[in-house]
């Protein structure tokens, strides 16, 4: 064990010097060979020029190869392989993408994650603006933000764990263990196998994703309620508005932009949520997913990797509106500046 | 005060906020709580009782038997067996018993219970019991089972943990995902840091199609990725004449899915940097190679150290690209990969399956509450600006 610990220190350090070494030695050829400081002043501002115009690569070579080997590539390679059969090498058409519209799990899977990201993303942004918007007024309000942040911190397996202790039951008549279960006791109800009772159990998957990623909403909301210009509320108290309507309508309006993005990110989120039905269910009792059902048909039976590719290129397809939306912002904001 | 609070100062809601956020507060923390008190108590414990009652003590039911009978003694006319249920349990006492189990707690502790045939039993509270018969207990009559009710007060144990981190695999996956998550940290920082600022300061055609590219690939999901880079990784591994599961393999794929938002943070903070300073530096003569690590890379520290935090999190607490990527075989599950397994193989062992749950959570919460500032500062640069 402590064999593995200096192993990988050791190769952590040979990674960082080797990243640097790359940039470092990358630019002094880069000098060597096209030098400036010569007598040849027309030479020396023609390798200027040229300098100018190879660095920027050496800057982005290694990034660039990532970006491209990791995720470029792969988007290409996915959607040709959908068109082949199970191993890859027989062109089938759109057979994989008729079996997907036929196919009542995947169906079922289309279904729980439109239901998940109807859900999730408006809890998590409703609870989020909610909590941020009182956070703000109370003394103690940056711990009950770290307590509402904390889940962040912790992994969808170890959430999954925390939340199936919750929905934790136990039969005949041995008490109650988990505290879902023993809170329905105490109100006189039955005790129920909470994520096995179909259609509901999703909602009992999503609640560990909101208990997670509401921190993440009220942290960025409550940065953009704070940018708030002092006069609008002000002006609203002096004209008698209460509590509500400044709410809804000054500060929900002034920040509409940033629930778009906070709404938006935690949608990426959902689209490819794999570790919480995984660890939860596996995929049992109707709470498949897409992202599940993908890695499933990856693996089921020694893969199907024409089946997986299609389930990946439909949440792919179901990502795309928000990458458009999301580099015209950018632009938007590039000549901006 | 800020703005949006001032209009709250008056009247009764301000005590409704503080109510309402104190119940937020309550509920976001006790799903986590359960387990951290879970983990700290007796196996036993776990399944009789639920963990919120821990900190009141318990009272259970357990079925003891009595001594044999080549203890007893002869006191006058009649025979005596006596000794203590609670035999080496400190700190437990005796609320009740009884012989039958369906009346487990007939008779109060300190009451002599008439057995019937001439027998009488007494237990006390501190366990000391005295089991009298009017003649010879029978040598070869089995030692009696009677159920006594024991109340025991609040125990904690670090059993549990002991038992996992030495006999769970949870103590190799720990140093798994160690061997994973620090190099999958450090190095991205360093490529995405050096894109970021040719991407900011440094004219070349193509920069604006390159910044779109790279904002766009956030959004693409991973499992895009996985089918072609396995195959990838399988050609290049026999290739190589090594397997294809390796750790390089998987710091480059965590290096590589990280790096579309960590040259957008990073990019969103340098192209921040005051203009004059770059500038003035290039006027003297500074190539970018020096202007980058001498005078961007110190100034950039608080974005650098945020990205750290997120890639770190993020890594530390991945299950899927260690599953495709690294394999799920023993020597190379990661911490994330172990639980998982252990949800499937001890579903029921709740103090297994909560002390591995604390030992995974434990790294990621304590870099969060202390770098929890940075996080936020990262968080912010690139999600709210221009919302």
């Amino acid at each position: 064990m402590l064999w593995q610990i200096v192993s990988a220190l050791s190769v952590v350090v040979v990674a960082v010097v080797a990243c640097s070494a790359y940039f470092y030695f990358s630019n002094k050829i880069l000098d060597f060979a096209l030098p400036v400081s010569d007598g040849d002043v027309r030479a020396a501002s023609r390798n200027l020029n040229r300098r100018a115009m190879i660095r920027p690569w050496l800057f982005l070579g290694p990034a660039l190869f990532l970006l491209f080997v990791y995720l470029v590539y792969p988007v290409v390679a996915t959607f040709i392989l959908s068109f082949y059969d199970r191993t890859g090498l027989q062109f089938v058409g759109l057979t994989n993408y008729k079996w997907a519209i036929g196919d009542r799990e995947f169906r079922q899977s289309i279904f729980n994650n439109i239901l998940w990201l109807a859900v999730v993303p408006a809890a998590c942004t409703f609870f989020g603006l909610v909590i941020a918007v009182m956070t703000d007024r109370i003394w103690w309000g940056n711990i009950a933000k770290s307590i509402v942040f904390m889940p962040m911190a912790i992994s969808f397996v170890g959430a999954s764990v925390i939340w199936k202790f919750i929905y934790e039951y136990r039969g005949g008549n041995d008490v109650q263990i988990g505290l879902l279960n023993a809170i329905v006791q105490l109100f006189g109800g039955t005790p129920e196998v909470w994520i096995s009772v179909p259609f509901w159990n999703n909602f009992f998957l999503m609640v560990i994703l909101i208990w997670i990623q509401t921190g993440f909403a009220m942290v960025i909301l409550s940065a953009a309620l704070r940018g708030i210009p002092e006069e609008t509320i002000e002006a609203a108290v002096i004209d008698g508005a209460n509590g509500w309507q400044i709410f809804w309508r000054i500060m929900v309006p002034q920040v509409w932009g940033t629930i778009a993005v906070v709404w938006t990110t935690i949608t990426i989120l959902v689209l490819k949520v794999f570790d919480i039905v995984l660890t939860m269910t596996n995929g049992q009792w109707q709470t498949m997913v897409l992202a599940n059902l993908m890695f499933d048909w990856m693996f089921r039976g020694g893969g199907d990797s024409g089946r997986s590719a299609v389930i990946a290129i439909i949440i792919m397809l179901a990502v795309t509106p928000i990458m458009i939306w999301n580099v015209r912002r950018a632009n938007r904001e590039l000549k901006g500046h | 005060m800020t703005a949006v609070g001032s209009y709250f100062k008056i009247g009764p809601a301000r005590l409704f906020v503080h109510l309402a956020v104190l119940l937020i507060v309550i509920i976001w923390l006790i799903p986590t709580l359960g387990i951290f008190v879970s983990a700290l108590r007796d196996k036993d414990q776990i399944v009789v009782s639920g963990w919120w009652t821990a900190f009141v003590g318990s009272t259970q039911t357990v079925a003891v038997r009595l001594g044999t009978p080549d203890q007893q003694r002869q006191e006058g006319a009649n025979y005596v067996i006596s000794g203590n249920v609670l035999e080496g349990q400190t700190g437990r006492s005796v609320k009740a018993f009884g012989n039958r189990v369906q009346q487990p707690a007939a008779f109060d502790a300190g009451m002599t219970a008439d057995l019937g045939d001439g027998e009488t039993l007494q237990i006390n509270s501190d366990g000391s019991y005295r089991y009298m018969k009017n003649a010879a207990f029978s040598p070869d009559a089995r030692p009696r089972r009677i159920y006594v009710s024991v109340s025991a007060p609040p125990e904690f144990t670090l059993q549990n943990y002991k038992t996992v981190l030495t006999g769970e695999g949870i103590g190799q996956s720990f140093i798994n995902s160690l061997t994973v998550t620090i190099p999958a940290t450090i190095i991205p920082i360093l490529i995405a840091a050096f894109a970021a600022y040719a991407l900011s300061w440094m004219e070349f055609p193509g920069r604006a199609l390159l910044i779109a590219l790279v904002v766009g690939l956030i959004v693409v999901p991973l499992q895009m990725s996985l089918i072609p880079l396995l195959r990838l990784y399988n050609e290049v591994g026999t290739m190589l004449g090594q397997p294809s599961k390796t750790y390089p393999g998987i710091w480059l794929a965590h290096t590589a899915f990280g790096m579309p938002l960590a040259i957008f943070l990073l990019r969103a903070y340098i192209a921040g940097l005051p203009k004059e300073i770059i500038e003035s530096a290039r006027v003297d003569g500074a190539s970018d190679f020096e202007i980058f690590t001498r005078i961007v890379l110190p100034l950039s520290f608080p974005a650098l150290a945020s990205f750290a935090i997120f890639q770190f999190l993020w890594v530390w607490n991945d299950l899927l690209v260690a599953m495709v990527f690294l394999g799920t075989d023993k020597d190379h599950l990661v911490l994330t990969g172990s639980l998982n397994a252990l949800l499937g193989s001890r579903g029921g062992n709740w103090e297994i399956l909560t002390a591995s749950a604390f030992v995974t959570i434990v790294v990621p919460l304590l870099v969060f509450f202390g770098l929890q500032r940075y996080l936020v500062r990262g968080l912010l640069a690139g999600s709210v600006k221009g919302g």
